[in-house]
């Protein structure tokens, strides 16, 4: 029999990842009600003004995406580790950079992109202006893939720790600190009217940062929680 | 320059003094914490070879 | 050569020449630092434009040196550690990770004690005082890591994936006052030309203590985890009955 190779491998993983996902349909649903719900936080306590709404929309949309996201963070690998299947992907002779990257373009999919498809429906409700919407929806694609790709790392070193949940955050949230920045800034700039290329310049290149460095480091971390 | 014009530092002083007395007090502190990680490791192996040789 | 270095790194040898060590490390730094605080704090001249204020400088860029020093230790033995399966490497990053994180708690605060008289706020989201405190995160995280996993080996590997990841942290702390132009102010200590030797000389005095210091900690600090992590009855039966 011939070794599968890569691409057909990689496609049988993500397939199956998402086949799993949507089987547990509160586990993709979970996370886009947090996000519902934690941005109506924002108008009942401060004010629903929209003129002062539209000052803080920026933050509040990205700080709660990224919340959202990093709920659903530590399930990436939860299931697999805990029925042996990683074991059987560690072992498979695949490289398991690539297995780590199809995994966290999996978990994008079914927790990172149901955030970015809503996203401007929360931003409406926070008095986002229609011409920021796209700045918007661009700076959370790229940030929530960022979270996944650096969470990977997170939750690879996490396996099986106990309140591993809450060291997860600890962990993860300084790494995502710079996105956070460059996102919120990008979309405070559409609101107010100038170009945000800028702030999505560098997003765009933390992505790719995070893109092409962080399986690398979750196949280390995924060793090390294996031995 | 005198000494409550030292402790004065043109009006910063109440910037200046605990600035430079946080870091002393970290440095100090450091240096104590280490010495009781050190005390409390060599405790620690004792009481472990002790216990060791008396199940033997 | 390596022979040397194999020995060394066995735990009893490491273990005594450590403590033989520490001394010439402490008593030198404990010199500078007090040359360095007269100097800082009396001989130094006024600043034209900050007055006394200035002499936070002293305290304050030191610290911020030694948090970035200290990381780049703990990351390249954790790498050491890593790659060689060292365990004395692991052992140094564990005992570097609380000195590091206090020397940046001492960057953060004494910056802000700095920054209210001059410039009239406690704190600035500008990049280089959020990748110092990003800093301080990553020191924690590294910390909480290694507490929360229960197998020694698992802990010193996982921390040590984490600590190389943070060090892309480095570069963008150093380099953030060239790239942006906000509220720090641009580097004067690595900057030849940007400040006169009579004002700089204390700061070189108390980073070089700061260094020693930073030795004679660790090394105390690395007996601790050596013993910790002895398995090896014998030489440590001898070591404690002296």
């Amino acid at each position: 029999m011939q070794p599968t190779g890569m691409l057909r491998a990689g496609g049988l993983l993500y397939a199956r990842d998402l086949k799993l996902a949507f089987r547990r349909w509160e586990q993709v649903t979970q996370p886009v009600v947090f996000f519902l719900m934690v941005t109506t936080l924002f108008p009942l306590a401060l004010s629903p003004e929209s003129t002062q709404l539209r000052q803080v929309a920026a933050g509040i949309v990205w700080v709660a995406a990224l919340l959202s996201a990093l709920l659903a963070l530590e399930f990436m690998f939860r299931s697999d580790y805990e029925d042996g299947t990683l074991e059987q992907l560690v072992l498979s002779g695949q490289p398991l950079w690539w297995l780590s990257l199809v995994k966290a373009c999996a978990h994008w999919t079914v927790s990172g992109l149901p955030l970015v498809i809503i996203s401007p429906v929360v931003a409406a409700t926070l008095a986002v202006p229609a011409g920021a919407q796209g700045t918007v929806v661009m700076s959370l694609a790229l940030g929530t893939g960022i979270l996944s790709f650096l969470g990977a790392v997170g939750a690879g070193l996490t396996l099986g720790v106990r309140r591993g949940s809450v060291l997860l955050s600890l962990l993860v949230l300084p790494l995502t600190m710079p996105a956070l920045i460059f996102g919120a800034r990008a979309v405070d700039m559409s609101i107010m009217g100038d170009s945000p290329a800028g702030p999505l310049y560098l997003l765009a290149a933390l992505f790719i940062l995070s893109l092409t460095l962080g399986p690398f480091a979750t196949s280390a971390a995924l060793k090390v929680s294996m031995e | 320059m005198n000494l409550s014009d030292f402790f004065y530092m043109g009006g910063y002083a109440a910037y200046l003094w605990p600035s430079y007395g946080l870091v002393l007090s970290v440095l100090i502190y450091n240096v104590w914490s280490a010495r009781r990680a050190h005390r409390e490791a060599r405790r620690a192996a004792a009481r472990r070879l002790q216990m060791e040789e008396t199940r033997s | 050569m390596w022979t040397w270095f194999h020995k060394l790194a066995s735990p009893p040898h490491f273990y005594r020449i450590a403590g033989l060590v520490t001394p010439w490390f402490a008593w030198p730094a404990l010199v500078l630092i007090l040359v360095g605080l007269y100097g800082g704090l009396v001989l130094a001249p006024v600043d034209y434009q900050q007055g006394e204020g200035f002499r936070i400088f002293y305290v304050h860029v030191p610290s911020a040196i030694m948090s970035m020093f200290v990381y780049s230790t703990m990351a390249i033995s954790a790498g050491i550690g890593l790659i060689w399966r060292m365990k004395l490497a692991h052992a140094v990053a564990a005992a570097s990770a609380p000195i590091g994180a206090w020397f940046t708690a001492c960057a953060l605060a004494t910056g802000s004690l700095w920054g209210k008289p001059m410039w009239g706020t406690w704190w600035e989201w500008d990049a280089r005082l959020t990748s110092e405190l990003i800093l301080l995160f990553l020191y924690l995280g590294f910390i909480a890591l290694r507490s929360s996993i229960e197998d020694p080996q698992r802990a010193d590997r996982a921390g040590a994936v984490l600590a190389l990841v943070g060090v892309i942290n480095l570069p963008i702390i150093h380099y953030s006052v060239v790239w942006w132009n906000s509220l720090h102010q641009g580097s004067t200590m690595f900057n030849p030309g940007a400040m006169a030797i009579n004002m700089k000389w204390p700061a070189l005095a108390m980073l070089l203590g700061f260094m020693l210091y930073f030795g004679a900690v660790l090394f105390v600090r690395l007996r601790a985890e050596v013993i910790r992590r002895e398995r090896n009855a014998t030489w440590l039966r001898q070591e404690l009955a002296q």
